[in-house]
Parts: structure tokens; sequence; C-alpha cells
């Protein structure tokens, strides 16, 4: 018996999983429906600031349908963990407060949890949350982190004066401060990275099952991370032993970070079905509550300085940054824009002198933490719109300034000189490669920039201003390694490794079982791939297996492109153990020594004897049956293994953006985007483009329409999606994507992963070219999102109309 | 998104919805539900009665008069608006396509759309500009009236409580006419920020001899705007007479203002527009 498979790996092979998605057959949380299951519905603060002078339950309590009404003060779980403080070196404070399961005292954002109803019907558990009657002292907000800071703000808790969550540093304060004193040229500019709010397709949820009989809970949870989940759940909040408790994530309907995290539903439902005897209890949350029960993104406001010279040679960056992170931490809010952020400002530039400084800070908002890129969205748009102010200052074209400031191929592995990924005890990550110049040429290329003066002449004639954006970007993926995270004093106290673990049964058939936990990205697709180019077994013979604390090995689960890098890593080895005892037990049935067996594919053969040999599937069959096992050898075919990458992966690429303004309106169209993306070798060309171009869209969202907006008070303006503005397919152009390839020497495969470079580079492309397209009025920085009544406003303004950018009193 | 509890009657016939609504202060006209139930989910309407005339077939469907208008009954979907005589209005060509999306324009009425009365929906715009007519029901009998005067307020129509409308009067085209809808949209809702619809009746020499201008969005109901009417008549719908026409479009009324579009802006928007739109139907007529 022969199997004869086709190499997959590499190619754009069609998702074994999108027959169930878009048929209808996914199994997302909300499908779910146990025997005896109850519905809870959560009561949300309406204030900004308030506390809970006292909460009266008795009305709900007795609504028809309701089995159990809670407040905080039922509950005796700890707040929930903060995994990630700032850190860095000795001495910076965290003032950590998180949520609890519900708030007892007092609440510091529209949308916290304050009681939960149990009741028969999702509708019985929502008509009684009306019954509840809390009696609130409201209290002054302050919701922008500037003013939070300031004299005479609203102080938000004790622990925290002024507002502040911590001040952390990284980088050569001294050597930064000497290139500005030397600098021929310096640049000024403050940069609002506005707030956003992830929108998954699939809102978040949960049911909590607890077994009277086992005394154990079971959670069923919309999450990248179930088995995070177990830990902090088991040790951290609810103080039982992790054993005790199985996490399960169903499909995922998307997450962009936001599932990562663990959440105050999460205990209260475990919480409540214990209390209610052992009932299961669902709890989904509805689109605009998640917009307070769920992280929001980004969020900073920036002082960037860059010194340079007269030839555009940056030699020193200064960024001073406010990171908003809510009315409490969410799981890894503090990390995000410190160690995700302030370590990677240089981005693909030889930068010999750069500081940075973040302040986190609390203010009366929905908390925030990762959201796509998490950390580097917001540095690469500070550094790209540090090029373009360099080039600006000194008129010198854009593309011109970053080719002189790329970091040369022969650089790599690049160690920052400033000491950005170096952490207290020296380890250190390096850059592991590029080769930043023939990207960018590449897209230059595509994009016909050589005739851009041409191109802006044409708009003008049709009254409309043309504008040109490049985004130079670097991402980091695969955050690890697991001694980096813990050295660099910032770390979850955790590891940041995988695992994998191959069966090969006795039909020939394979599970393949993963610690990454996928929401969409078709994890069950590549590593299939993975495995069948590896054991020569066609990929309909293998399945992957993920989400069940039971059943599944432990792993960190899935965010910031660790699956390409770290998980591939796991299976790789998994597969290479497989092999390796396939092997021997092929030397023991083909009576040769192990040494001379050669495999190929799925077949195991003796050297010079091509036709002694067997299958991967007979060496299965033989060895799960065991009838004739060596002595000394386990039977059957199955191996798990545990990879910690050396080090992250560093995508690269460059992206055009072509908008044109209408003068009139101020209404800026995307008119054309080209994208040059390197992410090393690809496993499936098709999903990386899947995601660069989900990627891309989303980051023009940003730049162009998403916002969450404020009131003074605390209220969220853009409450739901009739003001909360998502891309949508009809207002992007075609994307124009090319590649270079750039293998990894981290990574096995030389993959590097791609699940957020394209938020990551195009939001700077788009912001780049809005300001190129006024710079012709004189404008020379406009932050983000560009709306019309913004952007109508700054051509009235620099026009001298009198037109304000807020567009007249709101 | 759940909405409180209410009770449910499906009318089979006009006669029965009448009694019920003249019958029941909390009863409430459902047809496609596309402004109605969202907004019963997020409990921002608590209808204790719902009467459902969805499925009334004399309520539904396009028709010519005699005198070779179009009676649009109440319960027609955007949808088979674009599908029907009425698509040889230009402005309706341009408005349908303008509302929600695909879903909504399956579902949603025309009728609906009247009756609801968004102060931002961009169909009465088209209406007021067309000087359509909506006939009204009720256990006395069948009333007409002109659609301007019929907006109110925001949600506040000429509709009493116990009166059905049960279609819209389309005027016939015209070889003389051009008309056209323009408007810049919130990106999130895809409401107007301003929308206008312009009718032209151009005469001999070029020289306009009619014009219907219907505004949204910009304050808190769709008007005609009949100075920008007034100052377009009788020119001969130069570019400098089409702005200065344009320009009266808000007046001194009092202008709508959000996160979206402060009153200055939106003011500007709703001249941008309006200009654009009395353009394209000049064009169209010439």
């Amino acid at each position: 018996m022969t199997t004869m498979t086709t190499d997959v790996l590499g190619a754009p092979v069609r998702r074994v999983e999108d027959p169930r998605f878009i048929t209808g057959h996914g199994r997302y949380l909300d499908d779910i429906k146990l025997p005896a299951m109850t519905h809870m519905a959560i009561l949300r603060s309406p204030y900004a600031h308030a506390k809970i002078r006292s909460i009266d339950t008795s009305a709900a309590k007795a609504a028809p349908g309701v089995v159990a009404v809670f407040t905080g003060a039922d509950i005796a779980y700890n707040p929930l963990p903060m995994a990630w403080p700032a850190g860095g070196a000795s001495g910076i404070q965290n003032n950590v407060n998180t949520p609890r399961a519900l708030a007892t005292d007092d609440v510091k954002w529209t949308g916290e949890g304050v009681a939960a109803v149990v009741a028969e019907t999702a509708a019985q558990a929502q008509d009684a949350l009306e019954l509840i009657d809390v009696d609130w002292e409201p209290l002054p907000a302050v919701t922008d982190a500037e003013k939070a800071i300031a004299d005479g703000a609203p102080q938000l808790h004790e622990n925290a004066p002024n507002n502040r969550v911590f001040d952390w540093q990284v980088g050569d304060k001294e050597a930064t401060d000497a290139a500005f004193a030397n600098a021929a040229v310096t640049v000024h500019q403050r940069l609002v990275n506005h707030r956003l709010i992830p929108n998954p397709m699939e809102v978040r949820g949960d049911i909590g099952w607890y077994n009277p009989g086992t005394d154990e809970y079971t959670i069923w949870m919309s999450s990248q991370t179930p088995h995070i989940q177990r830990l902090l759940l088991a040790a951290f909040v609810m103080g039982v032993p992790e054993q005790k408790i199985r996490c399960i994530s169903p499909d995922v309907g998307g997450a962009f970070g936001s599932k990562i995290f663990c959440y105050a539903d999460m205990a209260l439902v475990l919480h409540a079905s214990k209390a209610i005897g052992g009932r299961p209890v669902k709890w989904v949350e509805e689109r605009r509550e998640s917009y307070g029960s769920t992280i929001h993104g980004r969020d900073h406001i920036t002082y960037v300085d860059v010194a340079a010279t007269k030839d555009g040679m940056v030699k020193g960056l200064r960024v001073k940054t406010l990171a908003n992170l809510g009315g409490r931490l969410s799981t890894i809010g503090p990390g995000i824009p410190t160690t995700l952020y302030g370590r990677i400002l240089s981005g693909p530039y030889k930068i010999p002198a750069v500081h940075c400084e973040v302040t986190g800070v609390y203010t009366n908002t929905t908390f925030v933490d990762a959201y796509r890129g998490a950390g580097r969205p917001e540095a690469t748009y500070v550094v790209e719109r540090a090029m373009d102010l360099v080039a600006d200052e000194l008129g010198i074209d854009p593309a011109e300034v970053r080719r002189r400031n790329f970091l040369p191929p022969d650089s790599f592995p690049y160690d920052n000189p400033s000491g950005l990924l170096t952490a207290v005890n020296g380890s250190k990550l390096y850059i592991d490669s590029g080769n930043y110049e023939p990207a960018m040429d590449k897209a230059l290329a595509m994009a016909g920039y050589a005739d851009i003066a041409a191109k802006k002449a044409e708009a003008k004639s049709r009254g409309k201003l043309l504008g040109v954006g490049l985004s130079t970007y670097i991402e980091v993926c695969g955050v690890a390694p697991s001694k980096w995270i813990g050295a660099v004093g910032e770390g979850w106290g955790a590891a940041m490794w995988e695992s994998s673990n191959i069966k090969v049964h006795l039909t020939g058939k394979v599970v393949v079982t993963m610690g990454t936990q996928p929401q969409g990205q078709g994890h069950e697709t590549t590593y299939a791939q993975i495995i069948s180019h590896e054991l020569g077994i066609p990929m309909e013979d293998i399945v992957v297996q993920h989400s069940d604390t039971q059943g599944t090995p432990f792993g960190y689960g899935s965010y910031g492109s660790r699956t390409s890098n770290v998980g591939t890593g796991a299976a790789l080895k998994a597969a290479a153990k497989i092999r390796e005892k396939a092997r021997r037990y092929a030397a023991h049935m083909l009576e040769a020594n192990v040494e001379d067996i050669e495999v190929e594919g799925a077949e195991y053969r003796v050297k010079g004897s091509p036709d002694k040999k067997k299958t991967i599937q007979e060496i299965a069959f033989a060895l799960d049956l065991a009838f004739d096992t060596p002595e000394g050898m386990e039977p059957y075919l199955d191996e798990t293994a545990y990879h910690d990458t050396p080090n992250c992966t560093f995508p690269f690429g460059t992206h055009v953006a072509f908008v044109e303004i209408d003068q009139e309106t101020g209404n800026v169209e995307l008119v054309r985007y080209v994208a040059v993306d390197d992410v090393g070798k690809k496993i499936n060309p098709m999903i990386v483009d899947g995601q660069l171009h989900g990627g891309i869209a989303q980051g023009i969202g940003q730049a162009l329409w998403e916002e969450a907006v404020y009131g003074d008070d605390g209220q969220l303006l853009s409450g739901s999606l009739l003001d909360y503005a998502l891309p949508r397919a009809e207002w992007l152009p075609s994307f124009e994507l090319d590649e270079t390839v750039t293998p990894s020497p981290v990574n096995p495969l030389g993959v590097k992963g791609v699940g957020e470079a394209g938020c990551i580079a195009s939001t700077a492309a788009v912001a780049n070219a809005v300001i190129d397209a006024l710079s012709p009025l004189g404008i020379r920085h406009l932050d983000m999102p560009f709306t019309a009544q913004k952007v109508w406003g700054a051509i009235q303004a620099a026009s001298g109309g009198s037109g304000s950018a807020k567009g007249g009193e709101a | 998104m759940i909405p409180a509890a209410f009770d449910y009657t499906r009318a089979t016939s006009v006669e029965e919805a009448l009694g019920i609504l003249a019958s029941d202060e909390g009863a409430k006209l459902i047809a496609g539900g596309q402004s109605l139930l969202p907004l019963m989910k997020l409990r921002l309407a608590q209808p204790a009665r719902l009467v459902d005339i969805g499925r009334l077939p004399e309520l539904r469907g396009v028709s010519k008069l005699d005198d070779g208008r179009l009676s649009v009954g109440a319960l027609t979907t955007y949808a088979e608006l674009m599908d029907s005589p009425a698509v040889h209005l230009a402005v309706i060509r341009d408005v349908v396509p303008a509302i929600a999306d695909v879903q909504v324009r399956n579902r949603g009425t025309i009728g609906g759309a009247v009756a609801h009365a968004d102060p931002a929906a961009d169909l009465p715009a088209a209406l007021l500009a067309l000087d359509a007519e909506l006939v009204i029901q009720s256990s006395s009998g069948t009333r007409s009236v002109k659609a301007d005067g019929f907006f109110q307020g925001p949600f506040a129509t000429g509709l009493a409580h116990d009166e059905i409308l049960a279609a819209v009067i389309l005027p016939a085209p015209r070889g003389d006419a051009g008309s056209a809808y323009a408007s810049i949209q919130q990106r999130a809702s895809g409401y107007p920020i301003a929308g206008v619809a312009a009718v032209v009746f151009v005469g001999a020499g070029g020289l306009v001899e009619g014009a219907g201008i219907g505004v949204t969005g910009v304050s808190d109901h769709p008007y005609r705007a009949h100075e920008v009417e007034d100052a377009l008549v009788g020119t001969t719908g130069t570019a400098d007479a089409v702005a200065a026409a344009a320009a009266l479009v808000v007046g001194d009324r009092e202008v709508s203002a959000d996160i979206h579009a402060g009153r200055e802006y939106r003011a500007a928007m709703a001249v941008v527009h309006a200009r654009r739109a009395i353009e394209a139907a000049l064009a169209r007529a010439r």
C-alpha cells in the first residue's frame, strides 16, 4: 500500500472550515443550548462615575420567570487579575484597580455591570432588569487622558493619585537629549491615536455550568484563550483548583484581540450556576452592551519630537505618550502601550537614539486593551507620521527620507542601539530579518509614484485634491520567547510557549490537537497543510482540534500572530517526534538499522533496497495493535511537543494609499491602495491575502471613519453601529497586493505571521495620504479620523473660511 | 435587543385595522418594520399593541391613474418601487439606492417611511420635491393631502392616530422636467447629513418655469424649500442663479447638530447639495 499525496504546504488550499461557516453550520456560543439552561442579563451603569448607595432587587426577584438576582455584594470572588504590569526598569509603580464580577461600591464607566438577573428566558431576564432600583450618587467624570492627569480632575481611585496608572520609560534619555542638542533640524507634533471599538461579527458570551455532583465548573466562552482563562479564573478570581474548571471555546466569530481577556461575565455565569444549584447560565452580550462590557483599543495622546540632519537622517526620536486605559484595568491593559508600543518605536529605521515615556491613565471610559496590532499600529503611526513631518520640513520626498533611514539589509539580526528591545537583565530580542528597500521600490513602481505630480494635476482639473501616503512598517509577530517576556520584567508572570499533540490512529487517520485557538483564521486548514507536508498523509485524513482545556494540551492562545510563529513550531516538533518513532518502528518491521531507514513523504524505506518499505499508515496500524513491539518501545503513534520560539518574527512592507478629497464637502475617498508585504514563507497564500485584505480595511476604518466618542459627562455618544462607522466593502477600492519573500530565520518554516500587518500599515498610509492631499493648503497635520466634517473644517480654516474643524457647535 | 412585551394583531382588512386604531390608544401600525422594530428592540418604543397591516393586498403595488399619475400603495417596498414605472422619475432612481441597504429596501415600505417621518429619511425629500399627494384613510372616509406640510416634527406628521396612510400619489413624468437627489451620508447610519431633492421644469429658451425642492436631514423634519424654488423660477438656471438659489436652502430654520455634523457644517452641506441636485436636475431637463 502506498499513499501518495501532493504537497499542500504553500498552496492556496480552500479552507476546510468554510463550508460549515458559510452554510450556517458553525457552532458559536449562542448556538449552544443546554438542558435546563437559564438566561442572564446584566444591569449596567447609566453613569460614567457614580457611587452605588443601595440596590433594591426585590421587584426583580418577584418578576415572572426570574430564578435569581445578584449584586456585587453576593459574590465573594476576587477582582479580576491584571497580568501584565508596566515594568522594564526597577521601581515602576503600577496602581492596579481591576473590575469585579459586579461592581460593589462604585462604577467607573457607563456600562459597568452592577446587577444580574437569571431567568427562564432571555426576555424575562431583560424585563426584570427594568425592575431593579439603584440609588446612585453621580460623581464628576473625566474621559480625556490629558484632562484626567491635570490638577483638579475628578479622581477615580484612591491608590492612583492624579489618575496615573504608571509612569514608564524605555530607551536612552541622555543620548536622545544629546541628539536633539546637536540636531540641524527638529520637528514636533502632537498626535492623537483615537479610541476604537472592536466589532467582531460575533459578540462575546459565556455559558457557565456548575456540576454539583463533581464540584466541577464548565464554561463555554467566545474566547481566544480558553487555557489562560481557566488559569486566571481558578487561581486568581474564584479560588478553586485549576483542575476543577474546564473552558471550551466553540467556533469563535472574530475577536481582533477583544476576546483574549478575563471578563467579569465569565466569573458571573459560574457563580450564578452554582448559586442556583447547577442549572447552566447563558449570557450573550448585545452589540450596544458590548461597547461597555468588552474592551476598547488605542486611545493615545502623543507628543513626538524628531531630530534630523539637513539630509533627513533621523538622529533622535523622543516620544511622550498618555495612554488612556479606561476606568479599571483589563487583563493586560498596561502591557500594550509599553512593551508592545514603546519598544518598537524606531520601526524599520536606523535611529541611534530613542527615548519614550508613557503614562497610563485612568478615565471614566470603557477599559482599554489589545485591539488588532495592539501597540504596534500606534507605534507605526507615530514613526510614519514622523517620517512625513521630517520630509515636509526639509522638502525631501517622503519615500526618499525613508530610503535614507532604512536599516540596510546586512543589519540583521539587529540589536537596537537605544536598547528598546533589551530586558532588565540584558536579555534581548533582535529584529530577526529584513530587506526594506526592495519592498518599497516594488510598491512605488506598482503605484506609479514617479508620476504623482501629473496625477495630482489631473485630479485638480476635476476639482479634487489628490494625496498619496506611504507606510513602511514593521510588525512584531509571535510575542515571545518566554525568557524575554519574563526577564523584561513586564511579563504575565507566565510563559509564552505553545503545544501540539499528534495522534496517528490505527486507521491511518490523524488527530492534531493544538493549544492555540482560532477565531476565523483557518487554523484547521493551515495546521493540516503543515502536518500533511511533514508526514506525507493526505489533508483529508487529518483533523485539527483545539479550544477545549479537556483534551487539548495547554496553550497560551492565539493573538499577535503567535500561531504562525510559535504554534507552527510546536506542530513541526510533534510531527518530527512522530516521524522518528515511525522510523524506529519501520526499522523493526523491515529488520534494518534505524540509521538505514530513509523517509520520503509517507514512505519509510531501507537505503539501497527500495522495495523494502512501509508506509506510515502501515506503521501506525502495527504500532497501535502492538502485537509485535520491540523491547523498550511504547505502543501507539502519539506524540506531544512544546515550542518556545527563540525570538519574535518581524514582517515588513510598504503600503501606498491614494485619496481624493472633495473640497466642498471634505469627503475623503480612498481611490487606490497598493501594498507589498513580506511575511516570509506562506503556509497558505490565499489565507494570507485574506488576512491582509481584512487588516488593511480595518486600518483604513480607523483613519477615515471609526471613532469612539465620549461626551464630557462620560456618555458614549458613538454608542451603537448607528453612530460608530465601520468600513464597508463598497467604500474600498480593490487592493493591489504583491510581495517580497524574506524567510524568517527564527521559524523552521520561514513564516512570520500576518494577522496584524494590514491594519498596522494602512492607518498611517491613509493618514499620510490625506495630509499630503491637504498640504497645498498649508496643512501640516490633522488628527484622525478624517471625517468629512473635520476635513471640511480644516479646509475652511486654511482658506480663511469661517468653518471650524468641529463644523460649528454640536 | 429584546422588545418589551406587546400584543399583536394581524389585520385582515384596512377596515379591521382602522377599527382597532379607533378603539385602542396604545395600538401602533407595523408594515415592513424596518424602523419600528429596531426602536422596539432598544425599548425606545414600547407600543402596547402592534397591528400588522403588512399583508393587506389592497395597500400594495403601483398603478397608473387615469390622469397619468402613479398611485403607490403604502405597502410597496423600496425594491418594488424601483421595479415600477416610478423609475421614470429620475429623482426616484436617485433616492432609493441612497436609502439604507438591500435588505432594508426589500422589506421597508414607502408608506412606513412617510408615516414614521424620521427627520433624516431620504424619501420624504423626493416626495416634497415631486409635490406628491398622500392618500389617508380612516373610518370616516378618505382624504388627500400634499406632502408639503405633512411632516411637522421629528417622527410627527399630519396623520391622526385613527388614520392609515393608504397611498402616495406621484406626478406623471413630464418631458420638460428634470429631477435629481444629492446627499452626503453619515457614514455609520447611512442617513443623510443633508439631502436635497430637486425637480425643475424648463421651458423654451431654457427658462425655469417651475421647481420643487425637498430637503431632509437638516432640521427636525423634512421640508420643502419654497425660497429656493422662488429664486430659481424665472431664471435660465445659470451657475450663478443656481448658487444664489441654493444659498437660501436653510433660511432661518433651526439646523440639527450631532457628533457627525455640527450646525455650521450641516447648513453648508445643505447648500452644496441643493446646488448639486438643482444642477443635476437642470442637466437632465435640458
